[in-house]
């Protein structure tokens, strides 16, 4: 299975259990971390996640996407009541609508994508009528099959020990969280995905917006009384431990590791270096672009999941469309297209922004924070526009890639240029 | 699907070629929305016409917002997400120049004895073009410090660049001593009169008394907005086709380097376009506030989205077409709001967005791409 174990992989595994270790031990004893600085690690490493998912959209595949905080918002919700109803109630009902409809669903996209991709002259505009109807269909049959399946499942989950039958619900919710958020982002993006880079960009904000309005109509609207709209959702079970983010990070950057380095990162990104030349070397360019949209989508459903069992709390404001501008900023910060840069960059945003300031700060600051910050993003994009680590790898995570585009002048700046040399 | 194998029967391939399913999709989404219109006029034709009027008095706000978005797009490539905050300013700016310094009577002040319309009349215009002017330095400033030396940079550089100064307008006004973090109920320049439009003819409807039924009220708040707008739009047409500034502007958008060539000050072009898009976003921020009397720090982001919704949705470039973009977003926003629920009309103008470039990639008024696809 391993072809060999080379030095990198000692170097970034060994790390990374050293730090999980360290972090690990400071908060079993309680030494320097703290409850508070334990949260704010979890939530860098669940940050991480999320704009890992985006850099993986914007910085390697070119899409400009604000769309990320919305799925990463579906996430959170999803899992959130998957696990409320069994925390609170002893009900399976969630895990088993959720988890059939989104099997169900899944196993049919992939069957259509197979028998759709064999039909030649389809539009996409088709293709998604067919997979929103087949999604339709499925959708309500899983909502009845999974109130039927809630009272057998619900029995032999309450046979096992609290906790064991606590962190079961919870994994199984969060990951299919994960998948619905990825599933919504390919019904999504199929139409989306057609409109150009900035128009791509607005709708995406759009669907931000309006995953905001129904999470803040969630109780009327929607129907999901225990969510409780804009007042905010209460009762979740706080079982984030360090131990899942961190396991939950680790994979996320090892298989976009993998998938980057394989044949498909290496399409993705040529369809970010230039779509005509990409298709002309025969990269489906439609097909890599809603690939990616959908795993990145797929990490910000993750991160939601994981971020709802954090604080035990949920609140729509926190996934206000002003703060989808934040995985954004990490991600420029950090470099587009360095997997390093996103990490660090998460963590520094977590500790800093998160954590120092709010501590260090006198009260009267809280004020001055969101002037500063604006402030310090300017200076940085005027003084060093490629971010921090431009396209700076760890060993682990590096490969031999064509590096970003940089904006040739054009030829007629060129020569204005030099005219204007000569003139003076 | 075995049909696919062996032999494709003709209907089949006949829906598959014209792209049935697809152009079926929107069909029904379209009847759907028609449906849902008719059904809402059927119920009450006085209502649903006074949110029409309601509709076009919001319209014609964003669409002097959407300008600006529209022309600095056109020429720059870049959303500027500090459009919305500018107009936030605007509005602010003419709160002090109302509730502080009264510039909205300065007239009767100065001369005693001049018809009181009058004084007004010229008040209000003192005020927004007050506006119009902090907003335009404000903007002229924004472009030379934070996007100027970026021309060159990457555009997602511009663009965070565009998200920080939008943050650092919004948080720097929430200071205390600058505007304010809290609400500020915003003084109206004139009196509201309303006229109540029965089929009987028009009368004055005297504050207080309720308007009879089947009537639909008229405000001047709606008269002004939307000539105030209208004759901004004139003399905005009027710069950009008929003057030397304006010839420049659209060559700028259609080639700058050519047009730079031709000996074109690209850089002056690109300030003149931020001043000119912003002094109409300050305006808009006056009306915005005397139809709607509230300011906030953020009230800027959401008009400013719907404003470059509406802009894309009349094609990016075109001048009818923010228009007429801003008009469908209006009364997209104010319909969805009096017939579906008040929360969703943000999701009607997005869905609205998404469905319109589906069929009409480059807006309703927008030229065919020329760049690659």
């Amino acid at each position: 299975m391993f072809k060999k174990i080379s030095r990198e992989h000692v170097i970034f595994f060994g790390g990374a259990l050293v730090v999980f270790l360290l972090i690990q031990l400071g908060i079993s004893l309680g030494i320097v971390i703290n409850d508070f600085w334990s949260t704010i690690l979890r939530i860098g490493a669940v940050m991480a996640i999320v704009s890992l998912g985006l850099n993986l959209i914007y910085g390697f595949n070119g899409q400009f996407s604000l769309g990320q905080w919305g799925f990463y918002a579906l996430g959170a919700y999803t899992a959130a009541d998957i696990t409320y109803r069994w925390y609170n109630d002893q009900s399976a009902l969630g895990l088993t609508i959720v988890f059939l409809g989104v099997i169900m669903v899944g196993v049919a996209i992939l069957y259509l994508r197979t028998v759709l991709s064999r039909i030649r002259g389809l539009d996409a505009l088709s293709a998604f009528t067919v997979y929103f109807a087949a999604t339709l269909i499925l959708g309500i049959v899983a909502f009845y099959a999974g109130r039927a399946l809630d009272a057998p499942v619900s029995s032999i989950l309450i046979t096992l020990p609290d906790a064991v039958s606590m962190q079961i619900v919870f994994i199984l919710a969060v990951l299919v969280a994960a998948l619905f958020a990825a599933e919504v982002s390919f019904l999504f993006g199929l139409p989306v995905l057609m409109l150009g880079s900035d128009y791509f960009g607005i709708a995406t904000l759009g669907f931000t917006i309006i995953v905001k309005v129904l999470l803040d109509n969630s109780d009327t609207m929607l129907g999901f009384e225990e969510m409780k709209g804009a007042r905010g959702m209460i009762g979740i079970p706080k079982i984030t431990s360090w131990f899942w983010v961190f396991l939950a990070l680790i994979l996320v950057v090892v298989i976009m590791r993998n998938l980057l380095h394989s044949s498909y990162g290496r399409a993705i990104i040529a369809v970010r270096e230039d779509e005509i030349a990409a298709k002309a070397m025969g990269v489906d360019v439609a097909e890599y672009k809603i690939l990616t949209f959908v795993i990145g989508s797929l990490f910000a459903g993750l991160a939601g999941g994981l971020y709802a069992h954090i604080n035990g709390f949920l609140h729509p404001n926190t996934f206000n469309f002003i703060k989808s501008f934040d995985p954004m900023i990490i991600i420029v910060l950090g470099g587009l297209g360095s997997m390093t840069g996103t990490l660090a960059a998460s963590f520094t945003w977590a500790i800093l922004l998160e954590g120092v300031l709010r501590l260090v700060l006198p009260q009267g600051f809280e004020l001055w924070r969101y002037v500063v910050y604006p402030l310090i993003l300017l200076l940085i994009m005027l003084l060093r526009p490629k971010g921090i680590f431009g396209d700076y790898e760890m060993p682990y995570l590096r490969q031999l890639l064509p590096p970003l585009r940089k904006k040739e002048p054009e030829p007629v700046e060129q020569a204005q240029s030099k005219l204007s040399e000569a003139a003076q | 699907m075995n049909a696919t194998k062996t032999q494709t029967p003709a209907l089949f391939t006949t829906i598959i070629q014209k792209r049935l399913l697809g152009k079926g999709f929107l069909v029904v989404v379209a009847l759907l929305a028609l449906w849902k219109l008719t059904a809402s006029f059927m119920a009450g034709p006085t209502v649903f016409l006074q949110q029409v009027i309601n509709g076009f008095q919001l319209g014609f706000v964003y669409a002097l917002i959407a300008l600006g978005y529209t022309m600095v797009y056109g020429i720059v490539r870049l959303i500027n997400f500090a459009h919305g905050d500018v107009f936030m300013v605007g509005a602010f700016v003419s709160y002090y120049a109302i509730a502080r310094l009264e510039l909205n009577t300065w007239p009767a002040r100065v001369i005693p004895g001049l018809p009181n319309w009058l004084s007004l009349g010229i008040g209000v215009i003192t005020v927004i073009l007050i506006s119009m002017v902090v907003c335009a330095f404000l903007a002229f400033t924004i472009e030379r410090i934070a996007y100027k030396p970026l021309r060159d940079a990457p555009r997602i550089s511009a663009l965070i660049t565009a998200i920080g100064v939008s943050f650092f307008l919004e948080y720097f006004g929430a200071l205390p001593f600058v505007f304010t973090p809290n609400f500020v109920t915003y003084v109206r320049p004139f009196q509201v009169v309303n006229w109540v439009i029965t089929p009987q003819g028009v009368s004055p409807l005297a504050p207080g008394q309720a308007p009879p039924d089947n009537s639909v009220i008229f405000s001047n708040i709606s008269l002004v907005i939307i000539v105030t707008s209208l004759l901004l739009l004139m003399v905005l047409n009027y710069i950009v086709q008929r003057t030397r500034i304006g010839k420049a502007m659209r060559a700028s958008a259609y080639d700058k380097p050519t047009a730079r060539l031709m000996g074109i000050n690209v850089d002056g072009v690109i300030s003149v376009t931020f001043a000119i898009g912003a002094s109409l976003a300050g305006a808009a921020g006056v009306l915005y506030a005397t139809a709607f009397p509230q300011v906030y720090f953020v009230m800027g982001i959401i008009p400013g989205l719907k404003a470059f919704v509406a802009a894309v949705l009349g094609g990016i470039g075109s001048i009818p077409g923010a228009l007429v973009g801003a008009l469908i977003m209006g009364e997209a926003e104010v319909l969805s709001a009096a017939y579906i629920s008040t929360p969703m009309r943000d999701a009607v103008a997005f869905s609205i967005l998404v469905l319109v470039l589906l069929v009409r990639p480059t807006g309703i008024f927008g030229e065919p791409s020329r760049e690659k696809a």
